[in-house]
């Protein structure tokens, strides 16, 4: 049986308007998607059809037109599409991560204090939080000799690897991946998808786009196709 | 969370004769948030945190301000003396021109003493080893605490102006443009001493720049303003990644990406 859902989107609807170009662009519509704890639901659409859209309304980046995107939190129910800033930076906090394509790259901060920073966000105690960000790195076969240097020189896939451990590192109940293994060699998004199911195994409930056919044959136990119909005209 | 804000500002309205140079304002602040104000020239805030820092009266409005012994008062209300009590004792400001917050014909050490001092310290040995433990903070050699601040570069006046504001543990910090007029690499560096510092402290703080990278990196929340009024706000990256105001997205179009 499956566990009650930590997620129910219902309705939702976005579209971008551009003030400067007098342009409205409707992008999603009607989407509706439960997700339970232990479930990876693989978002399934063309290329430019609003997945990644998704993914960021679902991170309170975007802002919704309509409709509800129920988290269960701290044993109630939120509605992150209704949070105030505070509440949305609290679901960051505590509830939901949320892995980018890309590393925003912080300058002069080392790769091992980037990793870290949402666990002392959450008041964990510094040595604490180091030790756990640098066995992160370590899995993810970051080389040592990188760890005390501001990633901003790093490879691309370095970039991915801390990025990838910086939104691990807070063990956050909901993961969205979009493309989490978009920048990294076989072997390197072996290591990332084999890190991420142990972590769906114990519990995480993941909603993801990944173009990488082997992540998503391991990962996902349901696909989510964004209808037609879900994709505003 | 705390739910009590340290700061809550209400309808807070400055007029210039028949011009409002700040219109209606309204916001909270927690302790640990940072707040960006962000706007171009002339849209009000310098303006507003002026108004917070008690150094311009405002016309109308309230700006509520929860005391370390948990009494609320009313900034805009205050007497005069327990307003600067508070400002020395509680409230941080940091100017954009170093030279606005520092006193110039002092050492380095006496400038971070000062505020100690005017706060109750009367030891020497311990003023002298808060200042060096500060100058250390924000990084600089302790070898340079008897100088005068005129023979510091730009960037190193400005970190003595932060430590200067930080020595009393303010529970909440002002700045505008911190990192206005330096170069970028001076600013990097400036940039991050500040995340680390008001994360560590636990400090609240109401920062205004023009320069939504600098928003971006500092700030937990943003508001966006125009002539003298808030157009939009909202957690920092959801303002700049998804702006809903003709103006937000024109500030954010206009951006040069390096």
């Amino acid at each position: 049986m499956k566990e009650a859902p930590i997620l129910r989107v219902a309705g939702l609807a976005k579209s971008f308007t551009l003030h400067a170009q007098g342009v409205r662009l409707a992008v999603l519509d009607g989407v509706d998607l439960e997700l339970s704890p232990g479930e990876c639901v693989v978002l399934e659409a063309p290329s430019g059809s609003g997945k990644s859209t998704l993914l960021r309304a679902l991170y309170g980046n975007y802002r919704v037109d309509r409709g509800q995107i129920l988290l269960r939190h701290r044993g109630a129910v939120v509605d992150v599409a209704a949070a105030s800033p505070r509440l949305l930076l609290e679901l960051r906090r505590e509830t939901i991560g949320y892995v980018s394509q890309f590393l925003r790259v912080i300058p002069r901060v080392p790769a091992l204090d980037i990793v870290a920073e949402p666990l002392l966000e959450r008041g964990a105690r510094p040595p604490e939080a180091r030790a756990r960000a640098a066995a992160l790195l370590a899995a993810l076969s970051l080389p040592e000799r990188l760890w005390g240097l501001a990633p901003a020189t790093f490879s691309g896939g370095e970039q991915q690897r801390v990025n990838i451990a910086r939104a691990l590192i807070a063990e956050h109940p909901l993961l969205l991946l979009d493309e989490p293994t978009a920048a990294l060699d076989a072997e390197n998004g072996a290591r990332v998808t084999a890190l991420l199911d142990e972590r769906r195994a114990r519990g995480t409930a993941m909603l993801g786009i990944f173009h990488d056919a082997a992540a998503r044959h391991t990962l996902a136990t349901r696909p989510y196709p964004l209808r037609e119909r879900n994709r505003a005209a | 969370m705390s739910d009590e804000p340290l700061l809550e500002v209400q309808g807070l309205t400055k007029r210039f004769g028949d011009r409002s140079a700040c219109h209606g304002v309204s916001f909270a602040l927690w302790p640990g948030e940072v707040l960006g104000i962000v706007g171009e020239s002339g849209s009000g805030k310098t303006t507003l945190l002026n108004l917070v820092a008690g150094r311009l009266a405002p016309t109308a409005g309230s700006i509520r301000f929860r005391l370390g012994d948990g009494r609320v008062v009313d900034l805009a209300r205050l007497p005069e003396t327990e307003r600067r009590r508070l400002l020395r004792d509680e409230i941080g400001f940091v100017h954009q021109n170093p030279r606005d917050g520092l006193r110039l014909n002092v050492s380095a050490g006496a400038n971070i003493g000062e505020p100690l001092m005017a706060a109750g310290a009367r030891h020497y040995g311990t003023i002298r080893n808060a200042a060096r433990a500060w100058l250390a903070r924000v990084e600089m050699e302790g070898g340079r605490i008897d100088d005068l601040p005129t023979t510091f570069s730009g960037g190193m006046q400005q970190r003595l102006q932060i430590a200067r504001a930080l020595v009393i543990e303010p529970r909440l910090v002002l700045m505008d443009e911190p990192t206005g007029g330096l170069d970028v690499s001076v600013q990097a560096k400036l940039l991050d001493l500040l995340r680390r510092l008001t994360a560590d402290l636990h400090i609240a703080a109401v920062v205004v720049t023009h320069d939504l990278g600098v928003a971006r990196l500092l700030a937990h929340r943003l508001m966006v303003m125009q002539r003298g009024a808030v157009v939009e706000s909202g957690v920092t990256d959801q303002v700049l990644d998804d702006p809903q105001h003709p103006y937000t997205q024109l500030l954010v179009s206009s951006v040069l990406a390096a």
